[in-house]
């Protein structure tokens, strides 16, 4: 037996960082405990080929707000942006790359003039939307149906901020927030390419294509928490493991204690409280509270057990959506790649394969059957452009995120499959970028699987838990478990599983941090009276 | 069984392994539907019956009730999360009552849980749960099937229920304490092969037992039972006769006395447990069960509403009366939701569901009784006193070895 700490943080993913911050910045004692030899999560920098390191798994920064960056003083911690407001540029296929950017329309007017006109305002809309979801994000959900007046208030707060939006918007809001993103593309425009590069960012890291109701929604939300992070699409040096990194250090400074390769095996309950937890290695730790950014079915079911739940909150995590359709492609280039028509600096920023929004459909049916898709979607970039540190000079790292990628497939299995479909996203980069294949020096792909087996993510879904509007809010992750308590009391939740969701965003992990600071009392961890 | 080709209205109710011989002997052809199964209601005479229940032997087949084998390694502690009850208290060759709950703490079912091995149970109720129970499954290593056509049941209550097993051919039967169960092996001339497991068990409050057979057996043990069965005085019975013993042995019945959370609509009408007076039956201290943080809360708070034995006064039983709290039948304080005449306790007694804050033992409120005269109808507010349950609960319940007759 060890010692005692007010709060243990099972998990150190950058929520578990950031909430274990936080915390200590309360007063409180706090140990976090990373399974791995290394804290990050899925937000983590490694070599994948010799002298070759890539960003894992998340490899772009664009969610953290900025609040949160100056409160933890990641800056002063090491970390340090070597892009940022990177372009976006969607790769045709049989024609000439489109930059895409609502505030310089030029390329565009010279396809579609409507679409030039479009765009701004398309663009302006979706931001006042997205601004007026915003403040969503900072907020502990409220609990539904409860006579308490903190419930009541912040749901009436709620209430005024879409009403703060006007007549129009809010009209436009309810209208276009259950709706499908292509019926919303083809009202505002004409070009496949365009569209598809929007509906992108729709459906990325989700189970949703162009056409799956409650896509706008998804899209909004995603804009809306780039929106406290300035919007723009950044990368720190060294990869997404030096954010990592700074968090770490931060947390440090703030007086949490990290410790790794201590990898949790349950959650302790005595008397009905979560008590500590218990180490693969046996070694208990005591704690006045547990906090998990561990992803609710590994919470719940694996570190906690059935045994302590009740059945009709055990059957809502088991029908939580948390099935990951997203694969990495990590591949080593012996020389920089030449995209056709695009010049250097475009490579500075990302590149998207998603040419139209049947396209994009199209590769999201196969997913539906547990099937790979024939021609996937891809968001690509090639961080050594921008950062040294990450493959040797004059050699270059491609990141790609691959859609749609299912967890199983329905025939055969990823081991025979793993070879084919690597080199078929190889031919695919190959026939934008000539000679690209010739270049690769090693390949790494990271399916579904993988990624819940390397970041301990069950079903391998970056955002712990599908974002959708069921999943949302107050039923993020399930009711009963959405205002970052659980059923047992002591034991708390704090990673993307929970309200407002992933994306190397940490704002769960603050939100979690001030809520256990509000319902616990320091010293002894025990939770002040109703 | 189901066939694919009808529509489930057009499917005829199933027939019971008992029903020939049901059939032959019912002279009203009262049959009433029972968990997808045809039963029979009344076979001559609701008053005859019950007295079979009271004074001789009753033969009542609870085919119907709905069977589930729980079974696997972790089987008991799957159990001890789903009910209120310790079921790790409970050791094979033993049966016990329980109650389960949502996590609200409101009822689901009741049922009996007969433990075979300690790896291996039997749950019975009334209706079917299998939805929940593999819910509740959910990271527990345990295998759960419903076996309700596998197992043909006939509950033998009265009396002289123990002495007609003897002479029918259990040796030993006399020996089962109440809530033991125990494999028994019928004569040879009968030509059943399988043992029947015969549990000390029932619904009626009265010495009794509860045969388990293969359905291929049933008609013999029926045969059997009705031979020896004629110098004791035995009589099939329907459900109407047992409904009146079961209300003088307290026992509560889903649909009457409460209704199933997982089948309310309607926002208050869920039963727990503490409100049923089934608080006996929740153990806050085995550790966690399903339903236990809403249950410790509600024990806090004090319940709402409780279960109550009443004692009215007068002979018309007091069917769907409403209670008053006072003879003006001004304040409503609850209302009835079983009542019978007690031909054995000579009472006219019902269960009630009273609101808590009225609660007094002792205390006595009034009962808005409706009466037929030859077509006239009458209100009648007569007076009723809360009393202990059950209403009746004969020594020969307990007793064992059972008096011989």
């Amino acid at each position: 037996m060890s010692a005692r700490y007010d709060c243990v943080v099972v998990g150190g993913g950058h929520n578990g960082l950031v909430c274990a911050n936080y915390l200590a910045r309360g007063g409180r004692s706090v140990l976090v405990l990373e399974a791995a030899d290394r804290v990050g999560g899925a937000a983590v920098t490694r070599e994948f080929a010799p002298d070759f390191r890539v960003s894992a798994g998340a490899h772009l920064l664009h969610l953290m707000p900025e609040s949160l960056v100056r409160e933890l003083r990641l800056g002063t911690h090491g970390l340090h942006l070597v892009a940022e407001r990177m372009p976006t540029t969607a790769l045709s296929v049989d024609g000439a790359p489109l930059l895409i950017d609502a505030a310089n329309t030029a390329a565009l007017d010279a396809r579609s003039p409507a679409d030039a006109v479009a765009l701004p305002k398309y663009s302006a809309l979706l931001k006042r939307l997205a601004e007026a979801l915003q403040p969503l994000f900072e907020t502990v959900p409220p609990r539904l149906g409860t006579d308490s007046w903190h419930d009541r208030f912040a749901l009436a707060r709620i209430g005024l901020r879409m009403r703060a939006l006007g007549r129009k918007d809010m009209r436009e809001l309810l209208r276009i927030g259950g709706m499908c993103v292509q019926d919303l593309l083809d009202e505002y425009f004409e070009t496949p390419l365009l569209k598809g590069a929007l509906g992108f960012d729709a459906v990325l890291g989700s189970n949703f294509g162009p056409r799956s109701p409650g896509s706008v929604f998804t899209l909004l939300y995603r804009m809306a928490a780039a929106g406290a992070a300035s919007g723009s699409l950044s990368l720190p040096e060294g990869g997404l493991g030096a954010l990592s990194d700074a968090l770490g250090k931060s947390a440090i400074d703030a007086g949490v204690v990290i410790r790794t390769g201590a990898p949790v095996e349950r959650i302790l309950v005595r008397e009905d409280r979560a008590a500590g937890v218990v180490l693969q290695s046996g070694e208990e730790v005591l704690a006045g509270c547990v906090i998990s950014n561990a992803d609710p079915k590994t919470t719940f079911l694996r570190l906690l057990g059935s045994e302590y739940l009740d059945t009709g909150f055990v059957r809502r995590i088991k029908h939580l959506r948390a099935r990951g359709l997203a694969a990495k492609l990590h591949l080593a280039l012996d020389r920089l790649p030449q995209f056709t028509g695009l010049d250097a600096s475009a490579l500075r920023g990302r590149l998207l394969l998603a040419p139209s929004l049947e396209y994009v459909e199209r590769a999201f049916n196969h997913a539906k059957y547990d099937e790979r898709s024939e021609a996937p979607i891809l968001e690509i970039t090639v961080p050594s452009v921008v950062d040294g540190t990450l493959a040797p000079a004059g050699k270059h790292v491609l990141s790609a995120i691959v859609q749609y990628v299912p967890h199983q497939l329905a025939a055969g299995g990823w081991e025979q499959e793993r070879e084919r479909f690597t080199s078929l996203l190889v031919d695919m980069l190959d026939s934008h970028a000539p000679g690209l294949r010739e270049s690769v020096r090693a390949a790494e792909l990271l399916t579904p699987a993988d990624i819940e087996r390397e970041f301990r993510i069950s079903g391998g879904h970056w955002h712990h838990a599908e974002l959708a509007l069921d999943q949302f809010l107050m039923t993020r992750p399930v009711p009963g478990a959405a205002q970052y308590g659980t059923p047992v009391e002591g034991l708390f939740l704090c990673g993307a599983g929970t309200h407002p969701g992933g994306g190397v965003m940490g704002v769960a992990g603050r939100n979690a941090a001030r809520q256990v600071l509000s319902v616990t009392r320091a010293g002894r961890g025990a939770e002040k009276a109703a | 069984m189901l066939t694919e080709s009808e529509p489930h209205y057009r499917q005829p109710l199933l027939k019971t392994p008992f029903h020939e011989r049901a059939r032959a002997l019912s002279q009203v052809d009262s049959f009433i539907p029972w968990a997808g199964y045809t039963t029979v209601d009344v076979f001559t005479n609701v008053e005859q019956e019950y007295f079979a229940i009271r004074n001789a032997s009753s033969l009542y087949d609870l085919t119907p009730m709905v069977k589930y084998r729980i079974a696997g390694s972790g089987a008991t502690r799957y159990l001890n999360r789903l009910m209120t009850r310790d079921m790790a208290k409970l050791k094979p060759g033993r049966v016990a009552y329980s109650v389960w709950c949502n996590d609200s703490g409101h009822l689901i079912d009741d049922g009996t849980v007969f433990c075979l091995s300690p790896t291996e149970y039997r749950l019975c109720t009334a209706e079917r749960q299998l939805d929940w129970l593999l819910d509740s499954a959910i990271g527990f290593e345990v295998e759960i099937s419903e076996v309700t056509e596998e197992i043909a049941a006939l509950a033998v209550q009265g009396p002289t229920s123990c002495a007609l097993l003897k002479a029918f051919g259990l040796a030993g039967v006399e020996r089962l304490k109440p809530f033991e169960l125990g494999q028994f092996e019928a004569p040879a001339a009968l030509g059943i092969e399988a043992p029947i497991m015969v549990s000390r068990t029932g619904f009626t409050g009265d010495l009794g037992y509860e045969m388990w057979m293969r359905p291929a057996d049933a008609e013999k043990v029926w045969d059997g039972l009705m031979e020896q069965g004629r110098t004791r005085l035995i009589r099939p019975i329907g459900s109407r006769a047992l409904n009146i013993a079961r209300i003088e042995a307290g026992f509560v019945l889903p649909n009457f006395d409460f209704v199933s959370a997982e089948h309310t609509l309607r926002v208050g009408t869920e039963r727990s447990p503490l409100e049923l007076g089934l608080g006996w039956l929740v153990d806050f201290k085995k550790g966690h069960f399903t339903g236990r943080r809403a249950l410790l809360e509600e024990e806090r708070r004090g319940p709402r509403r409780l279960l109550v034995g009443l004692d009215i006064e007068g002979n018309k039983p007091a069917h769907n009366a409403l209670l008053y709290s006072d003879s003006s039948g001004k304040r409503q304080v609850g209302s009835v939701t079983s009542a019978t005449w007690s031909p054995t306790a000579k009472r006219n007694i019902a269960l009630a569901m009273m609101d808590a804050p009225h609660i007094k033992p002792g205390m006595s409120v009034w009962a808005e009784i409706y009466l037929n005269r030859e077509l006239v109808w009458e209100r009648r507010m007569a007076r009723a006193q809360i009393v202990e349950r059950p209403f009746f609960s004969p020594e020969r319940r307990r007793a064992t070895p059972p008096g011989d007759y």
